[in-house]
């Protein structure tokens, strides 16, 4: 009978622990993953899906490895990408230092192992060890939501464009009101 | 708050502490019309005049002032404003930082703290102040400028750093305050009982980082911008004639929540948390990061750090 109970109350405890797990974290296991975060951003946190350009992605929707065999050839892409212009250090990189000619689908890192679209931290932390560092413990890059419990996190390329990395412009919001513009108005400030 | 105005006879509306009020029912009468004229024109209510320091009031005598609060906020804007009185969280002692290397002088801050902590909109009343300075000069006050406006931000040359109350541990502000309408609390956010403070501006005169401001005239609020999540020593609609700060977003952060201006900052500059947990992103950066505080030599103390990310 305890068995049996056993048996039913396992699965049913797990299944809870793990829908925790993936909607929130609370301030408790923050801290205790704080510790440990050099390893595992991944659960402390909610990263939003990677800003792909519209209709691009799976890239092995065109990319297919049967009907188009890769051209690993460094060059300029003149066909398709035409929009992309690479100002990521051009002269010692190119698609395929990032992006994996035979698993199209994944980007990989400098030792060859691949790495998720998702986690694409992982690739830009190989040159950017310090801001990798800061960015999971939440100091480089925006973090939203609670700050004694569940956040949401951006991606590097949420904020950065990976082929145009430098932090776009932007258009200031009004200044304040001079002192000399504001009138008096019927006893009140107007 | 309490001006003569309080006892200015309007049409139908006879001042209530008026000679004449010898019989109960037309007393009666006469503050019931004046709470219910009051509000829009500066005048006071019976029970507001009579409101002592937050401080000072009972649990119930709280709640009283709550619901005559909500009451009048819906007289006046038509929408359920709730006016939460929740207290300082146990162990916790708000910090806040600002990375310099990464702010843009976007000022997505300024205006997302506008609207959440329903300053009036005209003019308007902005709690964090964005200097513009040279990066040749460093931090200089002499060399700062507040009204830039150029069409695309930073600009060359330029860094950009935003002031906003800095929660000192040592707020002159509060030392100089003849009524004792404004108080540290003891999660360290500096705040202002605005039914108790008498526009005296004392503690504009006492701020050294230009962060208390003071509704010159009636706020002009409007209905559609109200937000109705509101803190009794926070963001709710205020009146002619009191000042106003910066409270770390108290509604928002006693609640677990990030400020608005952290929610909103495009570059993360932001960071805020509590000072004394060791696992937070505040003292982390304390712990690692090139940090320093505004005006140190005058000894306030802020809560508020600058730091250089890079
Ligand atoms: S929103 Fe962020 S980047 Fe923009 S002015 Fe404020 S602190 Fe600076
Ligand atoms: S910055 Fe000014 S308003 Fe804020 S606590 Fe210090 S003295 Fe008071």
């Amino acid at each position: 009978m305890t068995r049996l109970l056993r048996l039913c109350i396992l699965p049913w405890m797990a299944a809870c622990l793990l829908a925790f797990a993936a909607t929130a974290v609370t301030a408790e296991e923050h801290k205790k993953h704080a510790a440990a975060a050099v390893e595992a951003p991944k659960d402390l946190v909610q990263v939003p899906k990677p800003p792909f350009s519209e209709g691009i992605f799976p890239c092995s929707q065109c990319h297919d490895p049967k009907s188009m065999a890769p051209n690993t050839t460094r060059r300029v892409l003149k066909d398709m990408h035409t929009d992309i212009s690479l100002h990521h250090g051009p002269d010692t990189r190119w698609c395929l230092d990032c992006h994996d000619a035979y698993n199209r689908d994944n980007l990989h890192l400098a030792n060859g192992k691949l790495v998720s679209f998702n986690t694409s931290y992982q690739l830009c932390g190989q040159c950017h060890g310090d801001k990798l560092r800061d960015w999971r413990v939440g100091i480089h890059g925006k973090r939203t939501g609670s700050w004694n419990g569940a956040k949401q996190y951006l991606l590097c390329v949420h904020c950065h464009n990976p082929h145009s990395p430098h932090f776009k412009s932007l258009k200031p919001m009004p200044p304040p009101a001079r002192p000399e513009a504001i009138q008096l108005k019927n006893g009140g400030a107007k | 708050m309490m001006d003569q105005d309080a006892c200015q006879p309007s049409p139908g509306a006879p001042c209530p502490s008026g000679e004449n009020n010898g019989r109960r029912e037309f007393l009666g009468a006469a503050v019931a019309a004046v709470a219910t004229a009051l509000t829009g024109c500066g005048k006071l209510s019976k029970e507001e005049f009579l409101q002592h320091n937050f401080r000072e009031l009972s649990k119930e005598e709280v709640l009283t002032v709550i619901e005559r609060l909500e009451k009048e906020y819906k007289e006046k804007y038509g929408k359920d404003v709730k006016v939460a009185n929740t207290p300082a969280l146990p162990g916790v002692m708000f910090g806040y930082a600002l990375d310099l290397s990464r702010c843009i002088g976007c000022r997505r801050c300024v205006h997302a703290c506008v609207k959440e902590n329903n300053q009036s909109r005209d003019p308007e009343i902005q709690w964090i102040r964005v200097l513009e300075m040279e990066k040749e000069e460093g931090v200089n006050l002499q060399v700062a400028e507040q009204y830039y406006n150029p069409a695309e931000v930073p600009r060359e040359g330029h860094f950009y750093m935003p002031v906003q109350c800095q929660q000192c541990k040592k707020p002159p502000c509060v030392k100089v305050c003849p009524v004792g309408a404004t108080w540290k609390e003891k999660d360290g956010i500096v705040v202002v009982d605005y039914n108790w403070c008498i526009g005296c501006r004392y503690c504009m005169a006492a701020c050294p980082y230009g962060a208390r401001h003071f509704n010159w005239g009636e706020p002009n609020l409007p209905s559609k911008d109200v937000n109705t999540d509101t803190h009794y020593l926070g963001n709710r609609p205020r009146a002619k004639g009191v000042v106003e700060k910066c409270t770390f977003c108290v509604q928002r952060t006693r609640k677990g929540l990030y400020t608005a201006c952290v929610e909103v900052c495009p570059t993360g500059s932001r960071k805020f948390g509590n000072l004394l947990d060791k696992e937070s992103e505040i003292r982390y950066v304390l712990e690692n990061k090139r940090v320093f505080k505004f005006k140190e030599e005058l000894n306030t103390q802020p809560n508020f750090f600058y730091f250089y990310g890079v």
